[in-house]
């Protein structure tokens, strides 16, 4: 019996009790560790629908960068959560809006169907036939590089991929106009710090 | 950071953060150049390399951190790595193809040339994408515990 629960199904399942979990502890500091889980399992997810470059870079940034992050950030802050209400309204909206999202995929392409019959059915992915076959073909014609990931990123969508870098740059820029002082005033400035951060967090 | 100076007395902390350092730096090399043929590229490579020095920075203090890579070398390196990915797009007009056409890169072998162009611009993603990670990292661990 066991070996007819199809491994993502328990993927899923631990997700769930992940997210569950990770919305009732009251303690930051396990939820900051729980979180990094959470991301180590959507990259077991990534992985089975051999989306491993997916995979890899949600494992290095969701497991890894975010984790140190949020602990930073900790330790900024305190360890436990404000106690609060338990409200109903936005439990409601939650659900709400997950039925629907849950919904609008029942129209969706199946996972991994070929996408062979007639058009409006739903199990047909029309985007498998689209560009994607060319870049496939591509690959090994011009390229003859075997990750067609790098390929697509780097030169077919290399336009897109100079706009990805420069949204991170523009990311540390803006970190870096928020949070760090200046550098003329960097020396001087550590007795005003304390006082600003009072504001935000 | 208090946490941090805390964790410079940790025997163990130490000899294995200093025993992992030079394995993740090694690991995110390889993504990096060997992205065209494995799983991996300039981003997630960018994201593990930055994630050794952090550990360094965590382990053994943000002062440290700061002696190996300042504060201004981020800034200068966020800025370089996008910019090498844009020269890459110039040059490549200026040998008379268009934007990001890597082929014209190398005269003699347009598939060489994919390559290169594919190694460089990932190169510059991963310098931006390092350089950026470290930034956003000393300005959250810059800061100081509010009384």
């Amino acid at each position: 019996m066991l070996e007819s629960i199809p491994i993502e199904a328990i993927l899923f399942l631990f997700l769930l009790a992940t997210a569950v979990v990770i919305a009732r502890l009251e303690d930051l500091f396990a939820a900051a560790m729980l979180t990094g889980m959470f991301s180590l399992l959507s990259a077991g997810m990534f992985t089975l629908m051999d989306a491993v470059d997916v995979a890899f870079t949600e494992a290095a940034v969701g497991a890894g960068i975010s984790t140190v992050l949020i602990l930073g950030t900790l330790a900024l802050t305190s360890r436990k959560e404000n106690q609060q209400k338990t409200r109903i309204m936005p439990f409601v909206v939650v659900a709400l809006t997950g039925t629907a999202l849950v919904y609008g995929t029942l129209d969706m392409p199946h996972y991994g169907s070929p996408g062979t019959g007639p058009v409006p059915a739903a199990g047909n992915a029309v985007i498998h036939h689209h560009v994607a076959p060319e870049y496939m073909k591509g690959t090994e014609k011009y390229f003859g590089l075997p990750n067609m990931v790098t390929t697509v990123l780097g030169s077919y969508r290399g336009y897109d991929t100079l706009g990805e870098t420069a949204v991170i740059f523009a990311a540390a820029v803006g970190v870096l106009l928020m949070l760090a002082p200046p550098a003329t005033r960097r020396e001087e400035e550590t007795e005003q710090e304390p006082a600003e951060t009072e504001g935000e967090l | 950071m208090k946490t941090s100076m805390k964790m410079q007395e940790k025997v163990i902390l130490r000899v294995v953060a200093r025993a992992c350092i030079p394995f993740i730096l090694l690991f995110g090399l390889y993504v990096q150049f060997h992205g065209d043929f494995g799983p991996g590229g300039g981003f997630q490579a960018g994201v593990i390399f930055a994630a050794a020095f952090i550990l360094y920075g965590l382990i053994f203090g943000l002062g440290k951190l700061r002696q190996v890579v300042s504060a201004r070398t981020v800034e200068i390196l966020v800025s370089s790595g996008l910019l090498l990915f844009a020269a890459v797009g110039f040059a490549t007009l200026a040998l008379g193809g268009n934007f990001l056409d890597y082929r014209v890169i190398d005269s003699h072998s347009p598939k060489h040339g994919l390559h290169y162009g594919i190694l460089i611009i990932e190169l510059g993603v991963g310098i931006t994408v390092t350089a950026a990670m470290l930034a956003i990292f000393y300005a959250f661990a810059g800061r100081e515990r509010r009384a």
